[in-house]
Formats: structure tokens, sequence, C-alpha cells
């Protein structure tokens, strides 16, 4: 039955779409679909967008380690090097600064009217076509600087995915209660 | 149903429900959410659409098909379920410039418009450099304990209350 779903191409446009448009009101709903509370965040007035994220990855890693130990989904990580992942995010964070969205936010900010937005997009455009571009001038002698792969943290300390699971979920859960209690 | 039409609702109430969001997009797609790797199809697109076939000639383009797919729908849904929902809670607004933006740097659109732009070229270069961006390692990623998007959200973050600092400490006083 998931299988069908999963290659059916109609209907995966369609799941697409749906995910997007619940991601997009979530997304405007929680507010970090404006500006002013991205930046708060970033210049540590406003934790609004760190709540938003962390309660989404500990409501997703408890849902989706669940799915897997039942053996219906696999995991998807990422490979990461270092000369990809520190240099890129550096650069994608001073964007994030700037811009004052990201490229989901930004999308999101363009449903609720936020007009500058539309210039963020176009510049995400712009920025993603001139890194294809560039992209075999770059992948040798950077992307490919410090590679460690798609490894999750229950490979590399050899443990079932639950013993960091578990953990992982409560330290963010008293941290997020910690960022609660200081009033921020 | 009130909740519905409120303008904000608690972060933790957004957070769970995009959670669970990632919990259907494995089962149900067999994929994660992320919303950079979209503006690489969309923008092959756009090159093919100026350029033809000439533009697939691009390794980075064999690695990221530029074509439209789950993905693609997503970035679209997105604009349209933040659509509904500002309209729905009355937040809707066409706007230049954000309040803060507006109140430190003042509310001329042009400004605003140009950092924009900037900004959101950077952001592309970076999301494609470290491939992904807040939802895909910043959610995503972390929600699977992956190595490279912990260490990404880290990188973003550091890069972006840097750069918040320094624009907001030299030109906003």
């Amino acid at each position: 039955m998931l299988q069908r779903i999963r290659s059916h191409k109609w209907a995966q446009l369609g799941i697409g779409l749906a995910t997007g448009v619940l991601f997009g009101f979530f997304l405007q709903k929680g507010g970090v679909t404006e500006y002013d509370v991205i930046l708060g965040q970033l210049l540590l007035r406003d934790f609004t967008v760190v709540k938003v994220m962390l309660s989404a990855s500990i409501t997703g890693m408890l849902g989706v380690h669940l799915l897997r130990s039942l053996g219906w989904v696999q995991l998807h990580p990422k490979p990461g090097s270092f000369g990809k992942t520190v240099i890129g995010g550096l650069i994608f964070g001073a964007g994030f600064a700037i811009l004052g969205y990201c490229p989901g936010t930004a999308a999101g900010a363009i449903g609720q009217g936020s007009l500058d937005a539309l210039l963020g997009v176009s510049g995400i455009l712009i920025g993603a076509w001139l890194f294809a571009v560039f992209y075999p001038k770059l992948e040798k002698p950077i992307l490919h600087l410090g590679d460690f792969g798609p490894v999750t943290f229950p490979e590399l300390l050899r443990v079932n995915a639950w013993a960091v699971v578990i953990p992982v979920a409560i330290i963010l859960s008293v941290f997020l209660l910690l960022i609660e209690r200081a009033g921020l | 149903m009130a909740w519905i039409g409120l303008e904000r609702w608690s972060p933790y109430a957004a957070g769970i429900g995009l959670g669970v969001l990632t919990w259907f997009a494995f089962l149900l797609s067999d994929r994660t959410i992320g919303c950079s790797t979209p503006f690489s199809r969309a923008g092959g697109m756009i090159e093919r659409l100026l350029r033809g076939d000439k533009a697939l000639a691009r390794p980075y383009y064999h690695r990221v098909k530029p074509e439209l797919g789950w993905d693609v729908m997503l970035v679209v849904g997105v604009v349209i379920g933040a659509l509904v929902s500002s309209l729905l809670s009355g937040r809707f607004s066409l706007q230049w410039a954000p309040a803060l933006w507006a109140a430190t740097f003042g509310a001329a659109p042009w400004p605003r418009l140009a950092t924009a732009l900037v900004g959101g070229v950077l952001m592309g270069i970076g999301s494609r450099w470290a491939d992904g961006c807040t939802s895909g390692h910043g959610i995503s990623g972390t929600l699977q304990l992956s190595a490279s998007s912990w260490l990404a959200v880290i990188a973003i973050f550091a890069g972006g209350i840097a750069t918040a600092f320094f624009v907001f400490g030299v030109s906003g006083g």
C-alpha cells in the first residue's frame, strides 16, 4: 500500500503540495514568517525560532524513530564535510541575518504579503543558480574537505538509536524549559 | 475552531504541528521536508527556459534534476498555507519594510529590497553549499540525529548571530 502511494507520480505531487500548505500554515501561525521574529532570534532577544525548531525536531525525532522501529520508514541523513557543512552554514547564516527569512519562511512571508520576501526569493534563486555554475570548481577542492559521510550519532556511537533519541529529546526539552524559565 | 483564526499560536503548538508533518513526509513519500533544493530545481528550470537543454549539461543538475516534483510543490504549498493562515487571522497585509527594519533603518522600500536581494543571494549560495537549510538540516536533519545537520545548524546560527549583531550594531545602534 505505502509503496503504491510512494511511487504514484501524481499522488506525490498532491502530497507535496498538501504538506507544503500545512507547513506554511504552521510556520505562519508560529510567527517565524516574520522578519522581526527571525532577527529577534539572531539578536538573542526573542527565542521563538528556537522554540518552534526544537519542538518540531523533538516531535519529529520521536515519531520518525518509532516508525523506523516498526519498519515502516527509512532515514535519509545527508552526507556532510567540514568544507561543505561549516563553510556553507556560515554563508547561509550571513544571508539569514541580512535577508531575515530562510528559504521556507521566505516563501511563507510572500504568502502573508511581505513584499521584501519577493526580492529575497529572487535572490535565493540567483544564489542557487550561481552555486550550480561554480559547483565544478568548488567540488573537489572545498566541498569534499574533511568528508564524514551520511552518518548519524547513533551510528557514530555504535548504539541503538533509542539510546540517543531519548536522552537528546530530554536534554532539548529541559533546554526549552530553561529558556521559558529565563523569560526569553 | 477559534484557534484557526488566531494571529499567533504558541511556538510549541506550531512546532509540534511541523514535527507531525515530518512523520507523514517519511511515511507517505519516503522524503524529508526541505525548502532549499527546490530553489536549485527552479533555477535550473528557468535557465532551461532561457538557454534550452544546454542548461542541463551542468554537473550540478545531474545531482539535482531541474524538474517539477514533490519538493517544488512543497514550496508552492508553503506560500498558499501562509496566505490562508494570514487571511484567516487578518494579519495579511502588503508591506515593503518590516517594522524592526523600518524602526532601525527607515521605512523607505528600496534599501530594504536591495538588502533582501543581497541576503537572498548569499542564502541561495549557502543553502546549496551546505546542502540544506533551516528546514532540511534544522528540522528534518536534526530529528534524524544526522551529524552533518547538527553541525550545519551550529554554523548557521553562529554566522547568523554574528552577522545580525554586526548589521544592527554598526548601523542600528
